[in-house]
């Protein structure tokens, strides 16, 4: 259960980029989630909510976008997507295969800012 | 006068902290010559056995060293020390696995010119230490026959990180009525072409198969590149 370091360093990583443009609020974070990332999205979810208490990112929602897997077919010399990750396998002519090419990401991609439309100073 | 959410694109490896401290290890590793292995596995696959025989035997003929990671005590570190090679025990504490940081942290003092081989002993655990790069060279998954033979169908995220598989108390074999070809069979259908050992740490059968394969790629690492 790596998940809620795994959802400290989002937040920590969210709280930087909202410090470095001048302290915005942040209202989502949109994160690529890898189905070989090792990270279990359900539990990323909660420990997330766990790990924005009281920072400025309380309130603010994780936004995942789960990434199926993707390899590299050596017989085809096509991009195939695995249809289970546990038969690394070409999805057409059967043939095993580890290259891969997508599928391992961790990826903050995205942030939501709220932003005023008059400033309220 | 109200609010509108803005999106804006950021693009950050969440692990970045932990992947530009492995590149840092590895670098590192690489400079002395050294070769690195972690190994994974369940708790109770035999684990610090197989490390204890591995240690004791390479020591004949190359420098080897050992870091071990456990939750909490030093158990292993003294079962190892056995061997008389270098150990040092890395405690994590509550933490599942390993970081690059805390191998970075154990290595202080060590100089890594002086060593043929380092060991990388992860926290049991065939879950978590998969997300985390530790600049290893090689990186060894453990099974013991015990554990049933669809324990990669289970974990396929740690197998398919891993560069070789070993399946230990093979020993033990007949009596749980394990089947070799099942096993190797979904180790490959996890990980196709991985290179799969069958041995038993204790009586030591199949043991040379494997240790030749470390010295191979020891060799291979400081045979310098054709140009």
């Amino acid at each position: 259960m790596h998940e809620l370091s795994i959802a400290m360093s989002i937040v920590e990583m969210a709280q930087e980029e909202a410090e470095q443009r001048g302290g915005v609020q942040i209202s989502a974070v949109h994160l690529k989630l890898g189905a070989l990332s090792g990270v279990v999205k359900e539990a990323l979810l909660s420990a997330y909510e766990m790990a924005c208490y009281d920072t400025p990112l309380q309130g603010s929602c994780l936004v995942v976008d789960e990434v199926p897997v993707v390899v590299f077919c050596p017989t085809c010399q096509l991009q195939r997507p695995l249809s289970s990750t546990q038969l690394f396998c070409c999805s057409e002519c059967g043939t095993p295969t580890s290259e891969i090419v997508q599928g391992k990401e961790l990826e903050v991609v995205a942030l939501e800012i709220e932003e005023w439309a008059h400033n309220p100073a | 006068m109200g609010s509108q959410p803005r999106l804006v694109e950021v693009r950050k490896n969440v692990l970045k902290q932990n992947d530009v401290a492995a590149r840092a290890l590895r670098e590192q590793f690489r400079t002395a010559g050294v070769f690195v292995v972690s190994l994974v596995s369940s708790p109770g696959s035999g684990k610090t056995m197989f490390l204890e025989k591995t240690l004791t035997l390479l020591r004949q003929s190359y420098r080897v060293a050992a870091l071990v990671g456990d939750l909490a005590t030093e158990n292993d570190a003294i079962r190892l020390a056995r061997s008389q090679a270098p150990v040092k025990q890395i405690t994590t504490g509550t933490l599942c696995h390993l970081e690059a940081a805390m191998v970075q942290n154990a290595l202080q003092g060590w100089d890594l010119n002086q060593l043929d081989f380092l060991f990388i002993e992860n926290v049991g655990n065939l879950v978590c230490p998969s997300s985390y790069d530790l600049g290893e060279n090689l990186r060894l998954v453990l099974i013991s026959v015990t554990e049933g033979e669809d324990k990669p169908l289970k974990y396929p995220t740690i197998f398919n990180s891993a560069d070789v598989a070993v399946v230990t108390k093979m020993d033990l074999a007949p009596a749980v009525e394990f089947d070799w070809s099942s096993a190797y069979g979904n180790i490959q259908a996890v990980r196709p072409g991985m290179p799969v050992f069958q041995l038993s740490a204790k009586t030591g059968d199949g043991i040379n198969e494997y240790l030749n394969f470390l010295t191979a790629r020891l060799d291979e690492l400081r045979t310098p590149a054709a140009s």
